[in-house]
């Protein structure tokens, strides 16, 4: 298997950075992780995940669909989209890029949004396996394996040595771009951190998590639970579950008056805010309970409903460690299971 | 570059028409004539002034109309507001078309029809009415059933007048709610008049209207011996892509903007009463 030296990484960004922008996850002050641009100087982090999901990367929290330019009666539409250029996205989770596929199967289905696909076109995934999976983490609920990730192209560490693995076409010409910096490597000591870790993701706490009760079968019983009400009861409708999730792809559409034209705005919504569905003549959901059982009936009901099965969770566990109230996808699961 | 469906058209407004006190009809062609795209009976389409808002808006006029597309709007938020402040010649944006339609081609092809309609609810099936009035050798006996508060109220009454109650085979059954001086028409609530009118349980129902009457028209039409499978409707819902991914009007696993707007009743059981 092709590798580099751990200590030659940053001769390796470089070399990345020449020909693409690169993005890879960095310690911010406060510690956390998040994506930069890759810039002489910057550390990959080595924490297990970033605050934020990867989503932004394809589907960005603001973005401007369109311009509009008022005269009198008349309107000019004015598509602002520009070339975009290619990119890589290097140290992805697993449950990251498991995620990508799931927003595929929302935004390049017909009608294809041509925004999204646009970037999903001018970016690589680099994934990399992870080594130390932490006690919130249940990817492999949702056959994630995290030691395996998806991605145009798979990265393993075994301590020392950053090893290369490709999974699709733009992989390889991503690994072939590099090659002249990459040797053959022996994976010994790198199938025993792969053993340790396996057997990490098998003793996590939330490990036997059981998926068997959802999917869109169930959608009427689970709908009429009358679980909702103490579940969502404390939930303050904030939408951080929604904005960290890297599955959740609701969205608005706003336009802002710049004073000389009208830009028009994609942005994150979130199914939990109280004007969600509000139309001028009324609210179908009026409640909290409403809104909170929405979106994860979405996620455990509906979107399998129309998925083959696939649930719109990754096991991240961003919402376990985020919510305020401390309640999450995972309790909602245990308090619905049908036994 | 690939076009994108959230990009619209330009759209101009060549007419506007008060059809009630609060609900005004526009007429809507592209800037170089003629219509901005072809639709099907029930399709929507979104209409936006950009700065004010974009909204979802069933296409009132029948494909067979071939000059323009027409838009009966109530009057009840920011953006229908500010349409119905709009004078004749201004552009506005439009995309589309969206949604399913009514199965004209299919299941209503040979079929005795019957249109039961409430107030705004008329606009979306005056579509399909048109439309089988032009192909008239396809559809069987037409019987609309429409209500509104008061005559003054009643949308496209005009039309109704002249055209719709002058063809054969079509008969049109007006009520209001109270009774009201210089008309004597029925008076009383649409779900009563259906049931006091007894149509044959032969007949395919399309109906659109307030939810509050649609729920009991649809008791009443079961209470006739009309089964699910024969009644249609039309839905709304907070829309903003209008392609089943902005998530607003999700029920169950559809969106009302890619799976609907039509549903057939026995289709709406299946999914959880949120709408």
């Amino acid at each position: 298997m092709l590798k580099i030296a751990k200590n030659r990484l940053n001769e390796l960004f470089a070399a990345i950075a020449e020909k693409q922008t690169l993005y890879i996850p960095v310690d911010r002050e406060d510690g956390a992780a998040e994506y930069r641009k890759w810039e002489n100087g910057c550390e990959m982090s080595g924490a297990l995940n970033t605050v934020r999901s990867a989503k932004d990367f394809f589907f960005p929290q603001t973005e401007n669909l369109v311009d509009f330019k008022m005269e009198g009666k008349n309107i000019e539409v004015i598509d602002i989209r520009k070339e975009s250029e290619d990119f890589v996205i290097f140290g992805v989770k697993a449950c990251d890029a498991r995620s990508f596929t799931i927003l595929d199967k929302v935004f390049l289905v017909d009608p294809v949004d041509s925004y999204y696909k646009t970037r999903r076109d001018h970016g690589t995934v680099v994934t990399m396996a992870c080594t130390r999976p932490s006690e919130t983490c249940f990817c492999g609920v949702f056959g994630i394996d995290a030691t395996a990730p998806e991605g145009d192209a798979a990265c393993f560490s075994d301590g020392e040595n950053i090893f290369f693995k490709a999974n699709t076409e733009k992989g390889q010409a991503f690994i072939d771009s590099i090659s002249s910096m990459l040797e053959e490597g022996d994976t010994a000591k790198l199938d025993e951190v792969q053993a340790k870790t396996k057997g990490i993701l098998e003793k996590l706490p939330l490990a036997n998590l059981s998926t068997d009760s959802f999917g869109g079968a169930r959608l009427k019983e689970h709908f009429n639970s009358d679980k909702w009400g103490e579940l969502s009861e404390a939930c303050l409708g904030c939408g951080t579950c929604t904005f960290v999730c890297p599955t959740c792809q609701c969205y608005d559409i706003k336009d802002f008056n710049t004073g000389h034209g009208i830009k028009r705005f994609r942005c994150w919504d979130s199914c939990m805010y109280s004007d969600f569905t509000k139309m001028a003549h009324g609210n179908p959901r009026l409640t909290q309970l409403e809104r909170f059982r929405q979106r994860f009936m979405h996620k455990l009901v509906y979107f399998p409903a129309n998925n083959e099965g696939e649930f719109g969770c990754v096991g991240c566990g961003r919402c376990l460690s985020k919510c305020p109230i401390s309640m999450n996808i995972v309790k909602v699961m245990k308090a619905l299971e049908v036994k | 570059m690939n076009n994108d469906t959230l990009i619209p058209y330009v759209g101009v407004v060549t007419d506007i028409r008060q059809d009630t006190p609060d609900v005004k009809t526009f007429r809507v062609v592209s800037p170089e004539g003629g219509k901005v795209f072809e639709h099907m009976p029930g399709q929507c389409a979104m209409l936006s002034v950009p700065g004010v808002g974009e909204g979802m808006f069933s296409i009132t006029s029948s494909p067979t109309n071939k000059e323009f597309m027409e838009f009966s709007i109530k009057k009840c938020g920011c953006l229908t507001t500010w349409l119905h402040a709009m004078e004749v010649g201004q552009q506005i944006t439009i995309r589309g078309p969206y949604g399913n339609h009514f199965p004209v081609e299919t299941e209503l092809k040979g079929k005795d029809l019957l249109f039961i309609a409430g107030g705004i609810g008329l606009a979306p099936l005056r579509s399909v009415i048109n439309y089988v009035r032009d192909k008239r050798e396809n559809y069987g006996n037409i019987q609309i059933v429409y209500g509104s508060r008061s005559k003054d109220d009643l949308v496209d009454y005009q039309e109704i007048l002249d055209e719709w109650m002058n063809d054969d085979g079509v008969e049109v059954n007006l009520t209001i709610e109270n009774p009201q001086e210089g008309r004597d028409g029925h008076v009383g609530f649409v779900p009563n008049y259906v049931k006091e009118l007894n149509p044959s349980t032969n007949k395919t129902v399309l109906v659109c209207g307030p939810p509050i009457m649609i729920k009991f028209t649809l008791a009443g039409l079961k209470e006739l011996g009309f089964t699910e499978t024969q009644v249609y409707t039309t839905m709304e819902l907070r829309m903003k892509c209008a392609v089943g991914k902005c998530g607003r009007c999700n029920i169950g696993n559809k969106y009302v903007c890619k799976d609907g707007p039509v549903f057939r009743f026995d289709q709406l059981d299946e999914l959880p009463d949120e709408y």
